[in-house]
């Protein structure tokens, strides 16, 4: 039998205004199992606190029941007092009488019935509490990043700087991501290349950071502290060590009208490759959709003009596997397929082109040397309309776009038109728009410079369609503030299409275990308290994988990411949660209803022996669960047809007694 | 319940349309082939629709303007399907007796080689009760 004691809080007058605190300590004091009952102003306070302790200390208590707040609130408070107090904290139980039973009443007496039966409840289940111990697991101090753009760069940067190793997997030939591709940044129109490119050095030559680009996630399993990753390392047909980036080969090479992916396809690479100058690792990649020599076995020239003797033709796939404390996502974004808008004609005129085309268009580097041409004929394009939402903020039934607003829409279209005015004040500027949403340090005082000093039209009003005949493109739109139908002659129109998370992240959140929104942007643990971290412990999330974002905010999460990681992998072990479940082996009939729930991958099974009651041994299947990697949710226990599940410290039969408890 | 409260549930209920789903970002009203034609545009029908203001609706010649093409609700992002609160309007409106906006004797009147016969027929059919 236990030896209960109460402790009923006032709360000031949060509680004592709605419930009789006398009399809920009175009528608890008289329960069996309880040795002592009390009442106090704020039991969370020190010299509420005090009151528990001294009343352990004099009663001999085994178990705690304290009719306050929420355990959200201070529960993690109570138990610590119970630990110093010299019980286990597990033996604590919190009667929520305030946010479920003061603030939703109003009268007193039914206040006071209801916190006597929830303090009823807690007491029942204490009965059955019994002391547990969390248990501890190593962490390997190294952290994983899952894709190399900024987001990846600036958390890698951060956890190298606390003198933790980081690998970081890019798909791609070099690390860089969009934010390479892109011409300037908003609001200070500084150069992106000229602030990232640094950054991309810094990782380089950061001997904490290995750098395994041109290479993919394919399979995580473990848990936090403990990760095991396996990496492909596909075969780029060029030794990675051994190759300078001289660009030789580049230019040797007879395979000349590969689609540049990173201009967009506006122009041609040839089929080995160096995405961009100031790609990092500057290493050439062989394309082997493309190569002659791969797919035809005549050619060589590029190994031929080699001089460090690099090229590999026989280079196969490399399957790396490391292990990891902390896994960051980092898989950041993609413009939508605007296929499905046929009204914005974006399939028939190649003057009809995405924003990040646009980027590429006004780039130093990319297919016009910066100087803005349209991509049909090469002429300057005098009249140029900027559509706005082409795909964010639809409707969920709509068969096209996104429900979500893309955020960063409005800022970069700000800037196109700016820069466009600025650099061609003989070019006409559109820029139609739904809504301006320029929240953001500096931002809308950047939109006003478009309008009031750069003289860009901007018109409230969505275009309707989009028609090319000859060299023009027949705009259609509505001026909502005329209430006038505008008919414009264009040059050259920019779609600000909807950004979208990258294909690769769900298979990611897969292999992770980590939850994602119908979007499939990941879900963090919580939106507001946990910004940048999965609900799936050790898996932290950075960048446009978790919502769309620019530039500073994906950086200011990337190191907020980083600084969650280095305080996981500082910790030598890590204290589990003993609230886990566990399977009564003998119970189990192995059926794999818990493993199919399980939303963390934590029930595992195992074929083992067991002695039959006549005298004779079976081999069984039965469920075990790793208590690193379960989180206590308790839906296996739900799931379990037989009863062999069951939560520590939430057992069914606790559960049971409280309800018994309630309706007594 | 007052006059324009009872003809705007009359017309979400004919329609089906939640006209509350609108974003206002005037779509319709920029694809509209008719825009030119009409006094009130397919933007506005579904605003004053969703502020009561229906009584200028019943009396505008729009209603009959409106070649219900479909674009508007083929283009709209948020699914609000303009057209059909216009037709919605379009029935109030003819549905009043005497209120035909095409009786069987301007048929021959409309009669033309290039129009086609089906053509004639449709506008019939919406035109009239």
């Amino acid at each position: 039998m236990q030896r209960i004691g109460v402790f009923v809080c006032w709360c000031g007058s949060n509680i004592a205004a709605t419930v009789d605190v006398q009399a809920v300590s009175d009528a608890l004091g008289k329960e069996p199992g309880v040795v002592f009952s009390t009442n106090y102003q704020y039991m969370c306070s020190q010299a509420g606190q005090d009151i528990i302790k001294e009343a352990v200390k004099e009663h001999n208590l085994t178990g705690i029941v304290v009719c306050s707040c929420s355990p959200r609130m201070h529960e993690a408070t109570f138990r610590k007092t119970a630990a110093s107090a010299g019980i286990n904290p597990y033996m604590v139980e919190i009667a929520n009488i305030r946010e479920q039973c003061s603030w939703v009443h109003k009268d007193k007496a039914t206040g006071t019935e209801k916190a006597i039966i929830l303090g009823k409840a807690a007491i029942a289940k204490v009965q059955l509490n019994a002391p547990l111990t969390p248990g501890e697991s190593p962490v390997t101090k190294r952290a994983l990043v899952i894709g190399g753009g900024i987001a990846g760069i600036q958390t890698a940067l951060d956890i190298a700087d606390a003198g933790f190793e980081v690998d970081i997997v890019e798909k791609k030939p070099t690390i860089g991501g969009k934010m390479a591709q892109i011409d300037k940044t908003f609001p200070t129109l500084d150069c992106a290349a000229c602030i990232l490119t640094p950054k991309m050095v810094d990782v380089a030559q950061n001997d904490k950071i290995r750098i395994f680009s041109y290479s993919e996630v394919e399979a995580v399993s473990g848990f936090v502290g403990s990760f095991e990753a396996k990496i492909r390392r596909k075969a780029r047909y060029v030794k990675e060590d051994i190759c300078t980036g001289c660009g030789a080969c580049t230019e040797k090479c007879p395979m000349k009208k590969v689609p540049n992916e990173f201009n967009l396809g506006m122009d041609n690479r040839t089929a080995i490759y160096i995405p961009f100058a100031q790609a990092v690792p500057k290493v050439a990649t062989i394309d082997p959709n493309y190569c002659l020599m791969l797919k035809n076995g005549k050619c060589g020239l590029c190994s031929r003009v080699c001089t460090a003797g690099a090229i590999d033709y026989k280079q196969q796939d490399e399957i790396i596997e490391e292990k990891y404390g902390a896994i960051v996502a980092a898989t950041g974004y993609n413009p939508i397929s605007l296929d499905k808008f046929d009204e914005f004609a974006y399939n028939q005129s190649p003057d009809v082109i995405t924003s990040l085309e646009f980027e590429r268009l006004t780039n130093a580097a990319g297919p016009t040397a910066g100087i803005m041409l349209r991509p049909s004929d090469h002429e300057h394009p005098h009249t140029i309309v900027f559509v706005q939402c082409v795909g964010s903020r639809c409707d969920k039934c709509a068969e096209k776009g996104k429900e979500y607003c893309s955020k960063i829409c409005c800022m970069y279209t700000a800037k196109h038109a700016m820069l466009t005015r600025d650099k061609y004040p003989d070019t006409e500027v559109y820029v139609f728009y739904i809504d301006v949403r320029t929240p953001g340090k500096s931002f809308d005082e950047f939109y006003r410079r478009a309008v009031e000093e750069y003289g860009v039209h901007y018109i409230k009003g969505m275009v309707g369609k989009i028609v090319p005949e000859g060299k023009k493109l027949k705009v259609q739109a509505s001026d909502l503030f005329a209430n006038k139908q505008l008919h414009i002659d264009a040059d050259l129109v920019v779609l600000a299409a909807a950004i979208e998370p990258d294909k690769s992240a769900r298979s990611i959140a897969t292999m992770l275990t980590a939850s994602m929104d119908t979007n499939d942007f990941f879900t963090e643990a919580h939106p507001k308290l946990r910004p940048v971290e999965s609900p799936t412990a050790g898996v932290f999330l950075s960048g446009c994988c978790q919502g769309p974002k620019d530039i500073p905010e994906t950086v200011a999460q990337a190191s907020a990411a980083a600084s969650k990681v280095i305080g996981l992998l500082s910790k030598d072990k890590l204290t589990g949660n003993p609230c886990v479940a566990h399977s009564d082996e003998m119970m189990c009939n192995g059926c794999s209803s818990c493993a199919n729930v399980c939303a963390y991958g934590a029930i595992t099974y195992v074929d083992k022996e067991f002695r039959m009651p006549d005298r004779t041994t079976a081999v069984r299947r039965v469920a075990q669960v790793n208590e690193a990697v379960c989180q206590g949710c308790g839906a296996c226990t739900v799931a379990c047809p037989s009863g062999a599940m069951d939560l520590k410290g939430f057992a069914n039969k606790q559960i049971m007694a409280e309800v018994d408890a309630i309706c007594r | 319940m007052d006059k324009n409260a009872r003809l705007k549930e009359q017309i979400e209920r004919t329609s089906g349309v939640n006209v509350l789903k609108c974003m206002r970002c005037g779509k319709c009203s920029g694809t509209c082939p008719s825009y030119d034609e009409m006094e009130y545009h397919p933007h506005q029908f579904v605003y004053m629709v969703e502020t009561g203001d229906i009584e200028p609706l019943l009396n505008s010649q729009s209603l009959y303007k409106c070649l219900t093409c479909f674009a508007c609700v083929d283009r709209c992002p948020r699914g609000v399907e303009p057209a059909k609160v216009i037709e919605a309007v379009r029935l109030m409106a003819i549905r009043q007796q005497g209120n035909n906006h095409m009786t069987p004797n301007d048929v021959p009147e409309a009669l033309d080689d290039d129009l086609p016969q089906q053509a004639i027929v449709s506008a019939f059919r919406r035109f009239s009760k």
